[in-house]
């Protein structure tokens, strides 16, 4: 297992040339699991008993918060292999996540505003859940401004690593916050333990559209590491073979 | 692993746990400020002077909401089972505002009523299609 990882993904030249591969396959599946969550979710799903239509949001928001967290994580783990083992590839990955990431908090928070306002009464309130997210953000913002201040690329990656661990503190917090404290925010509907409090016909597009989601952030990371490889390693012999193939 | 790398790793480890609690104890210290109203049992409780402005959360009692005569302002009763707080508003109520539902409302203790700035409708994590929904009374009625 450690060998084909290392044989296919971990160092920058043999990454650049197997994710190639992966991209058309990803792109395919991806297109299958948005076009169902769109189509089901915006047009077959019932209306909702209290929302009506206005639920809908839920398709856009939920798969967003998801992804926010889920890429945070990513980007820590790759910020300890970073830290811990000084794999290349994992810095990489870790820089290319951030703004992908950032991107997905934004539109969770906007797109919760939106449904907020019609729903709760209110654009934004102070409560634990919201804060927690909008702190999120501000993760994502530290680590890519911190990373603009640093030239040196090795000292960047320490240093920027070091902000992602710490922030993996809020992601508990975020999860937990409308269970230890009250807040406007409802409580999960979906969770690992018991059944989705949400009709299956609501939840299937629902899941599609976090798998979606998902697939979107592997596609888009996928075509920026790249994008990294080639400007870090401008000068290696292997990369001028790539330009000059092209 | 080398020496240096399974130092560094419980560098990172310890780093992270020490952070973990510091964040955790802080939280705890500030768990009454970071909860975002009080219920009416809490109100009661607490310590509150004539102008100051509090928010607090609850249902709203079955049969409690009074519109007045030009339907503009409007009455009801804030329980969380066990204390009722009425709380009067003049404003336009969300969407979500019905009896039964769980609200959040802010504003000033006057004469033992929570003269409110604003309500917020809360909803709850359930999703369902109409007729189930409908479905469901039925089978309660039934049940009942």
């Amino acid at each position: 297992m450690f060998d084909w990882l290392k044989q296919n993904f971990l160092s920058t030249k043999t990454f650049y040339y197997s994710s190639e591969k992966f991209l058309p396959w990803l792109s395919a599946a991806f297109l299958v699991f948005f076009g169902y969550g769109l189509i089901f979710g915006l047009f077959v799903a019932p209306p909702d008993y209290q929302q009506g239509d206005g639920f809908r949001i839920m398709y856009v928001h939920v798969p967003s918060a998801f992804a926010s967290m889920m890429i945070y994580m990513m980007m820590a783990s790759c910020a300890l292999m970073t830290l811990v083992w000084r794999i290349k590839i994992a810095a990489i990955c870790m820089a290319s996540s951030a703004p992908i990431g950032a991107w997905f908090t934004f539109l969770a928070l906007v797109t919760g505003s939106i449904w907020g306002k019609p729903m709760w009464g209110t654009w934004w309130i102070w409560d634990a859940r919201l804060t927690s997210v909008l702190i999120l953000l501000f993760l994502y913002l530290g680590f890519i401004a911190l990373r603009s201040v640093i030239n040196d690329p090795e000292k960047k990656d320490r240093a920027s690593a070091l902000i992602a661990i710490v922030g993996v503190i809020n992601l508990p917090i975020i999860h937990y916050s409308v269970v230890w404290w009250n807040t406007l925010h409802q409580g999960p509907s979906i969770s690992k333990f018991a059944r989705p409090s949400i009709a299956d016909s609501m939840l299937y597009p629902l899941l599609a559209m976090i798998v979606a989601f998902f697939l979107f952030y592997a596609i888009i990371l996928i075509l920026r590491m790249r994008n990294q490889i080639l400007l870090r390693e401008m000068k290696s012999q292997w990369i001028k073979e790539v330009i000059y193939e092209s | 692993m080398n020496r240096k790398q399974k130092n560094r790793l419980m560098g990172a480890i310890v780093f992270i746990v020490l952070l973990g609690i510091a964040v955790g104890l802080v939280l705890y210290a500030l768990k009454q400020n970071i909860n975002l109203f009080y219920t009416p049992t809490e109100l009661l409780k607490a310590d509150v002077q004539p102008e100051q402005s509090v928010r607090i959360g609850g249902y709203v009692k079955k049969n409690s909401v009074q519109f007045d005569a030009s339907g503009q302002s409007v009455r009801f009763v804030v329980t969380d089972r066990v204390n009722d707080i009425t709380v009067s508003y003049f404003g336009v109520l969300p969407n979500l505002f019905r009896e039964g539902q769980t609200v959040v409302v802010t504003g000033k203790i006057n004469n033992k009523i929570l003269q409110a700035d604003q309500v917020l409708a809360k909803h709850d994590e359930k999703y369902m299609p109409r007729a189930l929904e409908k479905k469901l009374k039925a089978e309660e009625r039934h049940a009942a």
